[in-house]
């Protein structure tokens, strides 16, 4: 069979690219277009001087879907650089979730001690809810999560990855 | 130069410096200063067209056939988004183009206003890039950069939207001099290591195939020339896409035949059975594959593109090069000979006596008529007689592009324009006035079907006004001829919707035009009335009358891998050739 059937392994893709009006619906619709998963997306501008902004992409794929999919992102006019920080090397990477819980009595002290074990900050409280701030792998903020489910979890925002290379070299 | 103008003689000054000469386009409200100002100069020559894809066709018929790059100029809004198609065209067939397209001012911009469009955003997904400008301060650069774009790496197609406010802003104007692009910088060179390991895989082969594709004729006339001296110093056979056609000569004796769903039976077995490949600027098409995981199952395949992106994407390749044709090229030619390099001439002898075996099969045979014109022998009768002269030839899509790429046979590059990839009908005609452009002394001819003809047709108009004798070769079967194949194929013969039925008098809408209109159904009458169509030095609409259940074979039936050809002598196994799975595909 066809290699693209390989099974999918989940990959983080460091880009910098132009800050120009358009360049994220370039890099979206690149993978809307040609039917790649986005698990997760996030951009801002990393240089002012430069206008350069840094845009981090975790997606799924067969190997070689991975590898076309880099190509395709590197062959954009105002994309600089993509690097495929899953090959390189284990990478740092980084999720910031704001939670809110919603209850009173026990369950509050319950949420509390949740929060506190994965060191979750507190950061809005009223008599009966709280709005935890949480930063870690995706996978702790997953677990956290489920924890705080049964406990009266009202909604959840996250920012989606934000990754960095290990060592003194820069991308 | 610095030199304050407005917006649209920024525009005009801009194509003047890229050395412009002509230009495809139609006006309207949103781009009436950029042809204001090019009212004032005469140095680009201006191309009036009927409807802003024949000017999207037109500019690709000229890039193609002249190496430069083509330009085009619309207005906003429904101007934008009938130019979609041909940019799409130019995409996926990587033709360097330059779009123009007026926008709403800026303060209007997102305000549903008369004739707005989101132009970046719709072309966006069909461009190799674009631009919307919105300062003034932006804009020449934004000019020279496109064409940069347009022409450097792999080529294609760039919108530069400019909305009216910004056409009427004075600015400062800088020239093409200072301009050096940021970030794309696309690599021409290969990497030394690879092209040594490339020259030790191809010496070492055994049963070599050099399968080429548009790249070789994108790479420019010199790397079709280092292509002939490598064919020449190797002995390997030679095949070619649907694109690449010229750029190898057909007669030459190591010329395999076009390769692919319709390819040779000689082009697509030794594709099967090679033991090395050498695809050079070439992208492994489904067109061409056949069945992927049945797809030269036993080679090594060495892959010379100047696009990562084309590496890998449908077939894994052993060795990719990442380069430009002509520069990668001259460096295995030169290790090559480096190295002494020998090939195994036992070897090759014995391979090429297996491929003359299957040329022996002569999968482009048809049976002959004197009933009837066979579509094959109009393509060949016109061959015949215009082979010697200097001749361009365009298509349309289906049938009869097929048979044309079949039955004519190309010496040279930029001699064959047809819509590949996209399979455009209504490219041909557009495409043969744009060549015309470039080429007023020579002979162009479009071959084409009675059904895409008319979906441009409004583009000879066009030829009349600006003197352009291009000749329009129709294969009339009042089919839509490849449909019908396909249902014939897929759908049990039932012919929904594919029959022309109402056809025009083609000779009175040639003379309604203004042209000149033959018809022809005798095979007893087909060369003299062909030579009479050469003869006239005006646009000519040729009605040519055919078999109308004409199939075009050989053919690999979708989901069949390259030895499972369906050949001209068995033509009823085109009857259960596609299963289920085969069904799916297109």
């Amino acid at each position: 069979m066809p290699p693209v059937n390989d099974p999918a392994e989940r990959h983080t893709l460091s880009m910098l690219v132009d800050n120009e009006p358009g360049v994220l619906a370039r890099i979206v619709g690149l993978f809307s277009g040609r039917g790649y998963n986005i698990d997760s997306l996030t951009v801002s501008e990393v240089s002012h001087a430069s206008h350069l902004s840094r845009i981090t992409v975790v997606t799924t794929g067969a190997p070689m879907i991975i590898e076309q999919i880099k190509s395709q992102l590197d062959r954009l006019v105002p994309v600089h650089r993509v690097v495929d920080l899953t090959v390189v090397g284990k990478a740092v990477e980084r999720e910031l979730a704001l939670i809110k819980v919603r209850g009173k009595g026990e369950i509050r002290q319950e949420a509390l001690l949740i929060a506190d074990s994965f060191r979750a900050r507190t950061v809005d409280t009223t008599l009966e809810s709280f709005v935890f701030e949480i930063t870690g792998k995706p996978e702790k903020i997953d677990q956290f999560v489920s924890l705080l489910e049964p406990l009266g979890l009202v909604e959840v925002s996250r920012t989606g990855v934000a990754a960095i290379g290990r060592g003194p070299e820069g991308m | 130069m610095m030199r304050e103008m407005t917006g649209a003689e920024m525009v005009m000054q801009a194509l003047i410096d890229q050395d412009v000469e002509h230009m495809f386009g139609y006006p309207g409200g949103a781009v009436l200063p950029i042809y204001d100002a090019m009212f004032h100069q005469n140095q680009v020559k201006h191309i009036l067209v009927r409807h802003e894809q024949g000017a999207v066709h037109m500019a690709e018929g000229y890039a193609r056939s002249s190496g430069k790059v083509g330009v085009v100029l619309v207005t906003s809004g429904p101007g934008a988004t009938n130019a979609v198609t041909g940019l799409t065209d130019a995409l996926l067939d990587s033709i360097p183009l330059v779009c123009i397209t007026g926008q709403v001012p800026t303060h209007l911009i997102g305000s549903d206003a008369f004739q707005e469009c989101d132009t970046v955003g719709i072309t966006r997904p069909c461009t190799k890039h674009n631009y919307l400008v919105r300062d003034i301060n932006d804009l020449a650069r934004v000019m020279h950069e496109a064409f940069y774009v347009a022409q450097n790496g792999r080529p294609g197609p760039v919108v530069v939207d400019i909305p009216k406010d910004v056409q009427f802003a004075k600015g400062m104007y800088v020239g093409p001099e200072n301009i050096q692009h940021r970030t794309y910088q696309p690599r021409l060179k290969g990497d030394p290591e690879k092209i040594k390991a490339a020259v030790e895989m191809l010496a070492k082969a055994r049963r070599p195939v050099l399968y080429t594709g548009g790249g070789v004729i994108n790479s420019g006339p010199e790397a079709s020339r280092v292509l002939r001296e490598f064919a020449r110093l190797s002995g390997y056979p030679v095949t070619s896409t649907l694109m690449g056609l010229g750029a190898f000569p057909a007669s030459d004796r190591q010329w395999l035949g076009m390769l692919g769903m319709h390819g040779t039976y000689e082009a697509n077995m030794a594709m099967h059975d090679c033991d090395v490949m050498l695809c050079i600027g070439a992208r492994f098409d489904d067109r061409i594959t056949g069945r992927l995981d049945a797809f030269s199952p036993g080679s090594k395949k060495i892959h010379i593109d100047i696009d990562p992106s084309s590496i890998n994407k449908n077939v894994k390749v052993d060795l990719p090069i990442i380069g430009d044709v002509k520069h990668v090229l001259e460096d295995i030619l030169t290790v090559w000979r480096g190295m002494k390099a020998e090939p195994d001439r036992k070897a090759i002898a014995s391979w090429w006596s297996q491929i003359d075996k299957w040329r022996a099969r002569k999968s482009l045979a048809f049976p002959s008529s004197t009933r009837i014109i066979k579509p094959q022998q109009a393509i060949k009768s016109l061959y015949e007689q215009v082979k010697d002269k200097d001749v361009y030839i365009t298509t349309e899509v289906g049938q009869h592009q097929m048979w044309a790429a079949q039955h004519f046979h190309f010496e040279q590059p930029n001699r064959w324009m047809t819509s590949g990839g996209l399979g455009t009908m209504g490219y041909g005609l557009p495409a043969a006035i744009g060549v015309q452009v470039a080429h007023p002394e020579s002979l162009v001819i479009d071959i084409a079907g009675e059904a895409s003809i008319q979906m441009c047709l409004q583009e000879l108009s066009t030829a009349l006004q600006f003197d352009l004798p291009v000749k329009i070769f129709v294969l009339n079967n009042e089919y839509m001829g490849m449909v019908r194949q396909w249902q014939d194929l897929l759908h049990g013969g039932r012919y929904s919707h594919s029959y022309s039925e109402s056809l025009p008098d083609f000779v009175k809408l040639a003379e309604a035009y203004g042209g000149v209109g033959i018809r022809c159904s005798n095979p007893a009458d087909l060369d003299g009335a062909i030579h009479e169509m050469l003869s006239v030095n005006r646009p000519v609409l040729f009605d040519c009358l055919v078999d109308k259940t004409e199939n075009v074979l050989p053919m690999i039936p979708s989901g069949k891998p390259h030895n499972e050809m369906i050949m001209p002598d068995h033509p009823e196994a085109l009857d259960d050739a596609i299963d289920e799975e085969g069904k799916m595909l297109v």
